[in-house]
């Protein structure tokens, strides 16, 4: 009994193959289901048909379809992170301000976790019932005299997936620069004043410097996060738009490029794109939380 | 998959900002109507249609006809399962991972954050895509049937949660002194077992829940990986369900925001801020 237990002992580990069993489910489930996934399609990519080593599926990356699908998600995820962000970080702004009744805040707190896991169907649905071919909103523009389809618009084009976007970006926006608005010191704000600084000049100055790594680091958060979004575009216009998801999953029902290892090098060149925009994220929010950690 | 964060009620205890002046008052208001109004305006107009089923009246019949529906009774506890099996599943991996990250490997903690955050890099449909390449072949086969792919799509959800469940256990974990625990319990003689039962997990429990309901709200309607995968699944089900009908798909998505309104709601129930003065 004594013996047995003397020998769970906290400490240096008694033999490292123990301490290693605590953790190796994880790695084994990683490496399985999304590691292994990966590093497969990243394997395939870059064999040739005979099994032999090729770069020409990532040479054919810059074929007009492949540069198409990219560069319309590129401009989706651009547009709406910058959008998304201007517009998040101002109603993060304007909560924190301490204007606004409490109630507010933590309405919209709870509202921004919800919105910004509102996505997928039910959120192509709610548009489509709004701002769709009969949409009431639509509608209403039609009982004015204005018919927005007629003049241009569609829910189904560009413009009117980055209104959709925009319902899960800025949200997002919100819950990630409130906590940083929050950490902004009052002792700052009073030096900045004592110093004689007008308002402006403290927000120029002051303020926005120390938040600027997270207002960018955030809004390369919210880029990968519509790059890599494919339920919502597919829902919404069934793969009307090349988005690169959206040509990923064609690739995967039916070899849309008949060439299936371009469809490889197509998917691992987005995981390349998200590693990049996820890895300066991480960055710029380490740096941040420096100042406002 | 969409990156998401569940509420977090931050800041309860800073003392609100001197009164700025009236223009930036009103500018704020401004700022938070127009927000109020572009989140709200869909959900009436969707709202609206739900209830528009009957000609001239406004009453419940879409949801009536929604939840009368055999296959939404079907995919809807189909995805339910699946979320429970998904959420055990990732529970039963992360849980024992953080504990021991932090008692026992604290060097491996930086590799082990960086796998819990791929998911964040790895997005859902080329996920679906090396699953399908890496099990669709002999000699593993794991999609030749309904079932076998329902167990991928499962460990591909508990994989996809582990951003939101490692975050939400090892901030649960930091909050107390889970070396003083552990020690504290292993001289009255608790084996590692009992003190991961009897001492850690009920320590967790908010944490846990928390991870638990956000994972449950992403994964109940998730569509890409369950279509890849051919799953009959509450997402492609509403997929279906938007193309092919009038009224009830606005019954369905308000449905499923409510759904996720709970779970969120839930969480910032149970993360709020305690009072620390006794009452």
């Amino acid at each position: 009994m004594g013996g047995a237990q003397s020998k769970r002992r906290l400490g240096p580990p008694r033999t490292r193959l123990f301490s290693w069993l605590g953790v190796l489910p994880f790695f084994l489930f990683s490496a399985a289901f999304l590691i292994g996934p990966a590093v497969i399609l990243f394997y395939r990519s870059l064999e040739d048909p005979e099994g032999g080593f090729t770069l020409q599926f990532w040479g054919q990356l810059t074929s007009d379809t492949v540069m198409r699908a990219y560069g319309i998600s590129v401009r989706l995820s651009l547009t709406t992170a910058l959008l998304g962000g201007v517009f998040g970080f101002l109603l993060a702004w304007a909560v924190s301000l301490g204007a606004l009744p409490r109630a507010v805040r933590s309405a919209l707190t709870t509202f921004s976790g919800v919105a910004s896991n509102f996505a997928g169907v039910p959120l192509a649905a709610a548009f489509i019932f709004t701002l769709g071919r009969v949409g009431a909103i639509t509608a209403l523009f039609e009982l004015l005299g204005v018919d927005l389809y007629r003049s241009g618009f569609s829910l189904y084009s560009f413009w009117g997936l980055v209104l959709v976007y925009l319902y899960f970006q800025f949200p997002l926006m919100v819950l990630v620069m409130l906590p940083g608005l929050d950490g902004l010191k009052r002792e700052w704000r009073e030096a900045a004043e004592n110093l004689g600084a007008t308002p402006r000049q403290y927000w120029r100055k002051v303020a926005l410097p120390v938040l600027m790594p997270s207002i960018l680091g955030t809004m390369i958060l919210l880029f990968g996060n519509a790059f890599g979004a494919h339920a919502t575009a597919y829902a919404l216009t069934g793969g009307l738009l090349p988005l690169a998801t959206l040509l990923i999953g064609q690739q995967i029902s039916g070899d849309v490029l008949n060439n299936p290892g371009l469809g490889y090098a197509v998917a691992v060149g987005m995981v390349m794109i998200m590693a990049i925009a996820i890895g300066i994220y991480s960055v710029l929010q380490r740096r941040s939380e420096r100042w406002l950690g | 998959m969409t990156i998401s964060t569940a509420p977090v009620q931050v800041g309860a205890e800073i003392p609100p900002a001197e009164p700025p002046a009236g223009r930036n008052r009103l500018f704020a208001w401004l700022i938070v109507v127009a927000g109020v109004v572009y989140f709200l305006l869909p959900l009436v107009t969707t709202g609206y249609w739900s209830l528009r089923a009957v000609k001239d009246t406004l009453g419940f019949e879409a949801y009536r006809r929604v939840f009368a529906d055999p296959a939404f009774v079907e995919s809807f506890s189909e995805s339910v399962v699946n979320a429970i099996a998904a959420i055990i599943l990732s529970l039963l991996i992360i849980v024992p991972t953080a504990y021991w990250v932090t008692l026992r490997l604290p060097r491996l903690r930086p590799v082990v954050e960086f796998i819990t955050l791929l998911p964040f890099v790895i997005p859902a449909v080329v996920l679906v895509f090396g699953l399908i390449r890496m099990y669709g072949r002999p000699p593993l086969l794991l999609t030749r049937t309904y079932d076998s792919s329902r167990v991928l799509l499962v460990c591909a959800y508990a994989a996809l949660s582990f951003p939101y469940m490692y975050r939400s256990v090892d901030n649960g974990l930091r909050a107390m002194d889970v070396r003083t625990l552990t020690e504290a319990a292993q001289s009255l003689g608790a084996s590692w077992v009992t003190i991961l039962r009897k001492v850690i997990f009920p320590n967790l429990r908010v944490a846990l829940l928390s991870g638990a309901l956000l994972t449950f709200a992403i994964v109940i309607g998730e569509l890409t990986v369950a279509l890849f995968l051919a799953q009959h699944t509450f997402g492609p089900f509403m997929a279906n369900l938007t193309r092919s009908k009038v009224y009830e798909p606005a019954a369905m998505a308000l449905v499923a925001f409510a759904i996720t309104w709970a779970a969120m709601g839930l969480i910032a129930f149970l993360t709020r801020p305690r009072q620390k003065v006794a009452r």
